[in-house]
């Protein structure tokens, strides 16, 4: 009789008070600001604020633009989370240092950097300019680049970790069964890191969504083409602050939906 | 026993949190100290640095903290309850936003005034003489947003002019198109003649002529929720009195 006491108890481990509390007040920290903006928002005027072509134009370029810094993340962020996970190669730990510094640099500074790198009087930029003709700054093509600047990190750091923790014997495994490197990687390995691949994708999405600091920097503003959802909230902020707060909603439940809607699709509700 | 001393040790906590501001008061009624926290306009950022420190010689034992931004920025956030003790507004509208809400002490002042020049990349390297060539396509111009002063003031001066201006970017705030123009990201951008003249070298101006171009009125004000009213009020007077000096330096005509 006493074993089952034992296993009910075990099954729901023994919470500390103060942990609880502790908790309590963290998800306060981000249930509270919530709140805060449902509450002052003008619902009567919602759908009006909604409509305006002004909030449409940004809300579709926020999402043009943070797909396709997604999009450009997966293609370059997943070899080189490889690259860091398998290979071991002198500089290493520099390189990956480097990778990630976007994720602690102030996005301002990341700005400035991007347009050191790609601006007409860049390394690259002036090269760009004069051999394709391509100017960065002030496009759409721009923001998407600051974008990615700032959210490939995460995508490349949950995958690498994928990789890491994943078991290499099925690789080795459909190497002696004659596989090729390129068909291991793309049916063994890819499949298995597919949780953290997703993971990675959500994160790095969100994070390009909500891109402000580098994005001015770089893009600047102007509606329609560079002026993405963050910018245009920054700005009605100013002047219509009941529109900010609309589009701050906007923003707050597509972000939102995507979060919880990915998380139950791919990765299990639990 | 313990009781006694928590709550002796309560009311003392509670007696002191009133002896902190008056203590200062009840040696020299006359002086005035403590820190101010000014709210200005990102045009004014270098010649409020060199009045804050001069008002600090002038009045041992104060401090000042200048906060700059945009002008609607700051407006905005002093409605959403920011605390500071004084507002420099570049222009009247966001000023007028504070005193419409109730949220300024007495009546803005106005302090200086500003023009509008044309901020070119050092040397010159398009040729612009006026805002005519600003309308020449394949010439990279930055202008503020229509919501911040120093873009309402340039679409004014472009009416004026009569120029049609299709702007690469809408900077939130003045220095970020001084700073986009030295960067060599824009050929040009309007902002205003003091921000010229704090600019590096890597810039420099075009005059617009009296008949395009706009002129800024500057109002300042003691905030409604100010933890220092004499500290703040002097600032304000030193600002109309002798800071006008410094004010001329960094390019401000006086009111």
């Amino acid at each position: 009789m006493a074993l089952p006491v034992r296993r009910a108890r075990r099954a729901r481990p023994a919470a500390p008070v103060a942990l609880l509390v502790l908790a309590a007040v963290g998800a306060a920290f981000f249930v509270v600001p919530l709140i805060g903006l449902v509450l002052r928002t003008p619902w009567g005027a919602t759908w009006d604020q909604l409509r305006s072509p002004e909030v449409l134009t940004a809300l579709r370029l926020s999402l043009l633009a943070s797909a396709s810094a997604t999009a450009i993340a997966l293609v370059f962020g997943v070899p080189l989370a490889w690259t860091f996970a398998r290979l071991n190669f002198p500089g290493r730990a520099v390189m990956r240092a480097v990778t990630v510094l976007p994720m602690v640099l102030p996005p301002v500074v990341g700005g400035v950097a991007l347009l050191l790198a790609f601006g007409r009087r860049g390394l690259l930029g002036g090269w760009l300019a004069t051999t394709f003709g391509v100017h960065l700054p002030f496009t759409t093509i721009g923001a998407i680049i600051a974008e990615t600047f700032v959210a490939m990190p995460f995508l490349v750091i949950t995958v690498e970790a994928g990789l890491r923790s994943m078991d290499t014997r099925f690789e080795d495994a459909a190497r002696t069964l004659g596989a090729s490197r390129w068909t291991v990687l793309w049916r063994v390995t890819l499949p298995l890191v597919r949780p953290s691949l997703v993971a990675g994708a959500v994160l790095c999405w969100a994070r390009a969504l909500g891109e402000f600091g580098a994005t001015i920097t770089f893009a600047g503003n102007f509606p329609g083409r560079t002026q993405t959802m963050p910018l245009a909230v920054y700005l009605a902020l100013e002047t219509n602050p009941d529109a900010a707060i609309v589009l701050s909603l906007v923003l707050l439940a597509v972000s939102l939906a995507v979060l919880i809607g990915l998380r139950d699709r791919w990765l299990g509700s639990s | 026993m313990r009781w006694k001393a928590v709550a002796s040790f309560a009311v003392a906590v509670a007696l002191c949190s009133s002896c902190g501001s008056s203590a200062p008061a009840s040696s020299s009624p006359s002086a005035v100290g403590g820190t101010i926290t000014i709210f200005a306009a990102s045009s004014l950022t270098a010649a409020y640095t060199a009045i804050s420190n001069d008002f600090q010689t002038t009045h041992p034992g104060s401090m000042v903290k200048v906060i700059p931004g945009g002008s609607s920025t700051l407006a905005a956030q002093i409605q959403q309850g920011a605390i500071g003790d004084v507002f420099a507004s570049a222009d009247q509208p966001n000023m007028q936003k504070l005193v419409d809400a109730g949220l300024v002490a007495g009546s803005p002042s106005i302090f200086a005034h500003n023009r509008l020049e044309i901020v070119i990349g050092a040397g010159n390297p398009k040729h612009i003489t006026g805002l005519s060539d600003l309308a020449h396509s394949g010439l990279v111009v930055v202008l503020c947003a229509p919501a911040v002063p120093c873009g309402r003031y340039a679409t004014q001066a472009l009416q004026k002019a009569g120029v049609t201006v299709k702007p690469a970017s809408q900077e939130t705030d003045v220095k970020a198109v001084v700073s986009k123009v030295a960067l060599g990201e824009a050929d040009a951008g309007i902002v205003y003649v003091t921000d010229v003249k704090a600019a590096s070298a890597a810039v420099q101006g075009v005059e617009i002529p009296a008949g395009q171009n706009v002129v800024a009125d500057y109002p300042v004000a003691v905030l409604k929720d100010s933890q220092n009213v004499p500290l703040a009020k002097a600032f304000v007077s030193y600002l109309l009195g002798a800071g006008q000096q410094t004010l001329a330096r960094y390019g401000f005509t006086g009111p």
